[in-house]
């Protein structure tokens, strides 16, 4: 209804009648001026406060899911690295017990290497006798003073002596060096053995060194969760991101893998559940390989928590060491089962599709493609290694799928936390824009009534002025 | 409390059940309808290939019939051939293997009808379809579609065809239709008025390339 639909006040003149109209309205709308802007404020203020309300109920609600993110991550975190601490010192375990344990006969044979070597170097050291004593009195004897015949020929007859001794000793001297020389030569291999001993202790002691970095790496980090420094929550919180992306892209994989593995064995399921009823408005035979796949995921999730890769379900993990082993082989033993099944069932829809093909072939009189029968054999072959592999690949899933559930536990919590926060921010805005609607609002009250408003405005300073005067 | 969500579970559960045993409502049942009158005896290599294209594409759990239309076509003395394939693929490859034997046998000794009687081979197709308690109901009408009945048989009576499909297949042009083309199109509109009053769906295949029209939606 425009102000054209009001009834004439001055019929026959809609021009005037209308003037009047809009003469009454402002007038109307100045008289009760205040109380409609007392009114406009009031709910304009009601709408504001209630949105401020609801935004900071939603921002308390934020902070409590943040505060149970964190605690919940935290203790992911904690529980991530005693599992990793616990590995490293298993780790440790096995080499101290693999390399270490041979220590004392590492040991045992350093010393006798040793006690050897410093025997044949004691050996060495032997030298051989010192020139006898008579020399000196050959060499007095040659010193007297004489021209006799009978000294030149004793001297003569020393000389030769001296010759054959010192002869003699040379060949002593040398005998004693080849000896020595031999001996140190025997000491090389000793050497050697020393030095692998101490190589293979080298790097043992390497091997520690280097799992026990990794230890102080996980324990300063355990350290930092435990604390629940800032660093800590990003590290995790990081992680878990990482985690959750990687882990859903090797399940998207995995999916595909499934969706390969059910086209593997639908259509011959067809000849075993037929192929023509339904359930649920599917075809029993795809709802029947869904199943098989499911069993198979089902099966390798068992696989999976019973050999403790995944830590799914607490009921398995607390199970006895004797009773899980026994799981772990017979949930081995049915995905084998399942896995052969499955290579038939592939096998089975070859066969199937062969005698398709030889159907069509007879009824529509098309040549059989010459050489193509040779190659026959590969694609089966395929199909049945696929079909023997994909069960497992299936089950291994179960791994990205403990990292995806775990992961997007924090991803989840984190996207609700912000999308509270975002909701808060939303309804504080609108509560402001309201709020700022409200004063638009009255001023654009007092813009329809300028006129008995400015009339007003002058008066009052009119009676102001008189009144001073 | 308890013995209510007892009672529902178990509702669901046998409903489940039976859900499974529930013959389904996807099957296709096709019956084709061969002309054996004059000269359109000649058309049967085309017929035959038809044939071959329904026995390709028909899966397990569907039904397929071929008869022949006659002086008296509503006769089940007239099917040549009727097959309700097994849920077994193999089984079906067989049944399909023994069915295109009997038509080969058929054309081989086929001979040819004085008068043509679609009606009353439609009504037998209607009765075929309705047992098989098939999903889609097809029926193809290989033939020229010019009726010629034996004096005394009442066959101007309003089809039942309600959830049927018929496919007027390879209609081939009469000398008449030459003289004036008008006659074919008043033909064919004429079955398609009696086929959509009598509730389905009436189309031409002439392009015999095309098969693959017969099972469009």
């Amino acid at each position: 209804m425009g102000l054209t639909d009001l009834p004439q006040i001055m019929p026959g003149q809609p021009g005037i009648s209308l003037l009047l109209w809009l003469l009454i309205i402002i007038v109307v709308l100045y008289f009760a001026r205040t109380p409609a802007h007392k009114a406009i404020r009031a709910v304009t203020r009601l709408l504001r406060n209630a949105l401020h309300i609801f935004s900071r109920s939603i921002l308390i609600a934020e902070g409590s899911l943040k505060n149970r993110n964190r605690e919940v991550l935290f203790s992911m975190g904690q529980d991530a690295s005693e599992r990793q601490i616990a590995r490293e010192f298993e780790r440790m375990e096995t080499v101290i017990h693999r390399d270490l344990a041979g220590f004392p006969t590492i040991y045992r044979k350093l010393d006798e290497q040793i006690t050897r070597m410093e025997e044949d170097y004691a050996r060495t050291s032997e030298v051989p006798d010192t020139p006898d004593a008579w020399i000196r009195a050959v060499d007095a004897v040659a010193n007297i003073p004489s021209s006799d015949a009978m000294v030149a020929d004793v001297l003569t007859n020393i000389h030769e002596s001296m010759n054959k001794a010192q002869k003699n000793a040379v060949e002593e001297y040398r005998e004693m060096f080849h000896e020595r020389h031999h001996l140190l030569k025997k000491l090389l291999p000793s050497w050697r053995k020393v030095n692998g001993a101490l190589c293979e202790v080298k790097k043992s002691v390497d091997s520690l060194d280097e799992r026990s970095r990794e230890v102080d790496a996980q324990l300063s980090k355990f350290e930092m969760i435990c604390k629940g420094k800032s660093a800590g929550e990003r590290m995790l919180s990081s992680s878990s991101f990482t985690q959750f992306f990687i882990s859903a892209l090797v399940l998207f994989i995995a999916i595909g893998g499934g969706i390969v593995n059910f086209n593997l064995i639908a259509y011959p399921m067809q000849e075993m559940v037929g192929g023509n009823s339904t359930l649920a408005g599917y075809k029993t035979s795809d709802v029947a390989a869904m199943v098989i796949i499911l069993l198979e995921l089902a099966i390798g999730l068992f696989f999976m928590e019973s050999a403790r890769f995944t830590r799914l379900f607490p009921v398995i993990g607390a199970l006895d060491d004797k009773i899980r082993e026994r799981m772990k082989w017979i949930t081995l033993a049915i995905l084998v089962i399942l896995a052969g099944s499955e290579s038939a069932l592939a096998y089975m829809r070859d066969l199937m599709a062969a005698e398709n093909q030889a159907l069509t072939r007879s009824l529509t009189d098309v040549p059989m493609v010459v050489g193509g029968e040779s190659f026959r054999n590969i694609p089966t072959i395929v199909q049945m290694v696929i079909g023997f592999i994909l069960p497992f690949v299936l089950a291994l899933a179960a791994m990205p799928l403990e990292s995806f559930v775990h992961s997007s536990r924090t991803v989840l919590g984190v996207v609700i936390v912000s999308l509270l926060r975002a909701i808060a921010f939303l309804f504080r805005l609108l509560g402001n824009v309201i709020h700022h609607l409200g004063a638009a609002l009255v001023h654009g009250y007092d813009l329809i009534i300028f006129m008995p408003l400015w009339i007003e405005e002058k008066l009052t300073h009119r009676s102001g002025t008189t009144a001073k005067a | 409390m308890l013995r209510n969500i007892s009672t529902i579970v178990a509702v669901l559960l046998i409903s489940m059940l039976a859900a499974c045993s529930k013959p389904t409502p996807h099957t296709r049942g096709v019956y084709m309808l061969l002309d054996t009158s004059g000269t359109y005896t000649e058309e049967m290599n085309k017929a035959s290939n038809i044939l071959n294209y329904l026995l390709v594409k028909l899966a397990p759990g569907d039904s397929l019939a071929v008869a022949r239309i006659d002086s008296g076509s509503f006769s089940e003395k007239d099917i040549i051939a009727k097959v309700t394939f097994d849920d077994r693929p193999s089984v079906t490859n067989q049944q399909k293997r023994g069915f295109r034997e009997k038509m080969d046998n058929f054309i081989k000794t086929l001979k040819s009808s004085p008068y043509t009687d679609i009606t009353g081979g439609l009504v037998q197709a209607v009765q075929f379809l309705e047992e098989t308690n098939s999903g889609k109901k097809t029926i193809l009408i290989f033939s020229d579609m010019e009726e010629d009945l034996i004096k005394g048989h009442v066959r101007d009576f309003a089809l039942e065809l309600k959830g049927s499909e018929v496919i007027a297949l390879n209609v081939t042009k009469l000398r008449s239709d030459q003289i004036d083309p008008r006659d074919y199109m008043k033909r064919l509109d004429a079955w398609r008025a009696r086929v959509e009053q009598g509730g389905g769906t009436f189309r031409v295949i002439n392009d015999l390339e095309r098969l693959e029209r017969i099972f469009e939606d």
